[in-house]
């Protein structure tokens, strides 16, 4: 049964059974890659160096796909990878013109059954298109002019063989771009407990249409809070928010997240916000997750920790360009594909739980953001999740659960705050105890700050 | 006489109503406007930023006080005008077309307006004609340019060309930025300048203005 609210319990029976490479609803996927069934795979995302994208550059924008995508698979063979998942991640011009983006999906396939029929080798394709509904302000995401070349694109990556379909969406983005660079918590709660969750069970419903459409050979992937949960981790590690803020945002991120799952997405999640693991504690799918081996995409202050229950290991992405060692899109497959191998060698020989915990303890106390993406501390926010019904309700569950962590963690001598963080943490402790306690009172109380920002009917408010 | 230092803790704690009090008050004691400007409203943008460096404040904090500050510099505005004291510089701003990334251009912008900077925010998406108009419309004296994809990167060397064919790029100094870009890529499309972040987009854009 699918539905808003179908999510009332934890897939996992404790935090302890949160681990890598193991999931109560593994995945099946292109050529025979097996998702949360006992191992991790490398998810390899990898983009154009320096140039622009036109008609006349094109032609060299697909050798530069083939190239990346052939290393990274000769990598692979080499390193006798039994599994190997692509990403292939759309530039906006990808998406706007659906068949540049069925072109490249094609011919990654073709490289992928090449590598399977001549060499055996287990593969999936990620296709991520852009979410292009944005570009007005303020944007009005469901209207034909903007969801119709949307739509277009999924279907044509679809058509042309996509393993698993995802996107980042941004609905919702409007307003908390805003509500981040002013820290303010019931703007959060607006763009992330109200119009993101509205837009994801919009969005959903009709991507997990296309995929039905294509005769189920296209699995709903998911999408992710990098709109607004990487994006105040950014502004964390350029210390314009304090960390305290972005482990908050991200926790109420995957309450967004749910409601695709709600829609039908099965999963396998993606990497870029980071809130996977409160996702699987509570659906029990497969997540990605990225972490110290996407450093050639952006800094993080999670780096091991996120490893701890991923089910595939990806680098975010990097682009075309030569390192002493090859391309750099392969040098990096090359790090994955060790990353998997350690935790693979955990998995055969029951030291799952040992890798898993070294991997927190080495990040967990260093940082808020990390505080938060613990096992037991991602099991904690799931339940306070579950635990409420509506999207609103959720948000402000998993925020103030975040809260609390954070506040025991630096109580108890495990996490190191700032006089400054402190008392950043404080604030929003506050803001969250004041919070509305109905989705129309936060309209209300939100109106003069966002009302010009947000188009109400877009998110099915009127 | 106003002390100077008051309204600068002022516009510290985002006090808007205490900052347009002291800028009156200070205006009616004679004091010059550029020196309430300058010792009152800038200073306080100053100190703050020192904080910022060191972590004690953060973004949110620094919109506070930067709301309280332009409540001050509305006031002194008209008078600056009439006695011929101009902006630090005049500024035309945007991410390039094609791109979508605003939160590294919008701090850029917000750090160079706390430097007293004049800013044109064209947005996202920016066209380089829209870039070129709005050079010749505003008179300014410097265009940063804000790209985040490997493939808008090209771009802001598309607007260099539309400067120089709109004749207006000996007018203005090119400034670029965004995580991708370089020193390097900077100077090989012709760019006079190029920072890392939105402190050195002010230090360059100051080494501009001075220059000219
Ligand atoms: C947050 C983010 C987003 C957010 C943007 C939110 C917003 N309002 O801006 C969203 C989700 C919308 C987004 C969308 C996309 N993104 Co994005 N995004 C990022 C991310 C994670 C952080 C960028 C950021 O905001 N950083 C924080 C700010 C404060 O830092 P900053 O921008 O670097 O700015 C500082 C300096 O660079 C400098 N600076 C910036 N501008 C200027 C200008 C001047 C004049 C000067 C002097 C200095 C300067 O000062 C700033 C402040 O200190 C980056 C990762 C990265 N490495 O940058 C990817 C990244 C840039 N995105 C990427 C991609 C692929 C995309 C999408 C295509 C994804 C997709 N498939 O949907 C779309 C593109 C949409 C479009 N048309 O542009 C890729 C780029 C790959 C490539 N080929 O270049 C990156 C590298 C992530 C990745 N996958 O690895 N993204």
């Amino acid at each position: 049964m699918t539905g808003p609210g179908m999510f009332r319990h934890l897939a996992f029976e404790s935090a302890d059974d949160l681990v890598f490479g193991r999931c109560p609803r593994p995945l099946r996927c292109g050529f025979g890659v097996e998702l949360g069934n006992g191992s991790v795979a490398p998810e390899v995302n990898f983009t154009l160096p320096a140039m622009t994208l036109c008609e006349a550059t094109w032609s060299q924008a697909v050798d530069h796909y083939r190239v990346m995508a052939t290393e990274i698979v000769g990598r692979a063979l080499f390193l006798k990878a039994p599994a190997l998942v692509l990403e292939f991640e759309h530039l906006p011009p990808m998406t706007e013109r659906a068949e540049w983006g069925a072109e490249i999906t094609a011919l990654l396939l073709e490289i992928l059954r090449d590598a399977q029929e001549r060499h055996g080798l287990a593969s999936a394709l990620r296709v991520t298109v852009v979410d292009t509904r944005l570009r007005q302000r303020p944007p009005r995401v469901r209207s034909d002019d903007v969801w119709l070349p949307l739509e277009a694109s999924l279907r044509a990556c679809a058509g042309a063989g996509a393993h698993i379909l995802s996107i980042e969406s941004e609905g919702g983005k409007e307003v908390c771009d805003a509500a981040l660079t002013h820290g303010d918590v019931d703007g959060v709660l607006l763009a992330l407990g109200v119009l993101a969750p509205a837009d994801m069970d919009w969005l959903w419903t009709r991507i997990v249409g296309i995929c039905r459409d294509s005769g189920a050979a296209t699995m709903a992937g998911g999408d992710a809070a990098c709109a607004f949960a990487n994006t105040a981790m950014q502004l964390a590690n350029q210390r314009m928010l304090p960390e305290t803020f972005a482990a908050v945002v991200r926790a109420i991120g995957a309450v967004r997240g749910l409601a695709a799952y709600e829609r039908g997405a099965v999963g396998p999640w993606k990497d870029c916000g980071y809130e996977g693991i409160i996702l699987k504690a509570i659906t029990g799918s497969p997540i990605s997750m990225e972490g110290k081996s996407a450093s050639c995409a952006h800094q993080s202050p999670v780096g091991n920790i996120a490893a701890a229950a991923c089910d595939l290991w990806s680098n975010e992405s990097v682009q075309h360009v030569r390192l002493l060692s090859g391309g750099a899109p392969a040098a990096f497959a090359e790090t994955l594909l060790y990353d998997c191998r350690l935790m693979n060698a955990a998995l055969s020989t029951g030291n799952e739980r040992v890798l898993r915990d070294l991997l927190v303890e080495s990040d967990v106390c260093l940082s808020p953001q990390a505080a938060i993406l613990s096992p037991q501390a991602a099991f904690a926010i799931a339940g306070a999740i579950v635990a409420e019904r509506t999207p609103y309700a959720r948000a402000v569950a998993a925020g103030s659960k975040a809260v609390e962590l954070l506040r025991n963690a630096r109580d108890a001598g495990r996490l190191v705050l700032s006089a400054a963080e402190l008392a950043w943490l404080q604030r929003i402790d506050a803001a969250l105890c004041a919070a509305p306690s109905d989705v129309q009172e936060l309209l209300a109380r939100t109106q003069s700050r966002y009302g010009h920002l947000y188009d109400a009917a877009s998110y099915g408010l009127q | 006489m106003t002390d100077l230092s008051r309204l600068s803790s002022s516009v510290l704690s985002g006090d808007v109503n205490t900052v347009r009090q002291l800028t009156s008050q200070a205006l009616s004691d004679g004091i010059a406007a550029s020196d309430v400007l300058a010792l009152g409203l800038i200073a306080a943008m100053d100190v703050l930023g020192r904080r910022f460096g060191d972590g004690e404040v953060f973004l949110p904090d620094m919109l506070v006080a930067a709301r309280a500050m332009h409540a001050g510099l509305d006031m002194l505005k008209p008078i600056l005008a009439g006695a011929g004291v101009a902006p630090v510089g005049r500024v035309v701003l945007g991410t390039v077309r094609g791109d979508v990334h605003d939160l590294g251009k919008n701090l850029v912008g917000m750090m160079l307006e706390g430097a007293g900077f004049a800013v044109r925010d064209l947005g996202v998406d920016v066209s380089p004609q829209a870039f070129v108009e709005h050079v010749r419309q505003d008179g300014a004296e410097i265009v940063a340019m804000s790209a985040l994809l490997t493939t808008t990167m090209p771009e802001m060397k598309t607007v260099i060309d539309a400067l120089c064919e709109g004749g207006v790029r000996e007018t203005v100094k090119v400034l670029v930025g965004g995580s991708p870009v370089t020193e390097t890529f900077a100077r090989d499309i012709g760019a006079d300048g190029f920072a890392p972040d939105a402190y050195g987009a002010v230090a360059v854009a100051r080494l501009f203005v001075a220059a000219t």
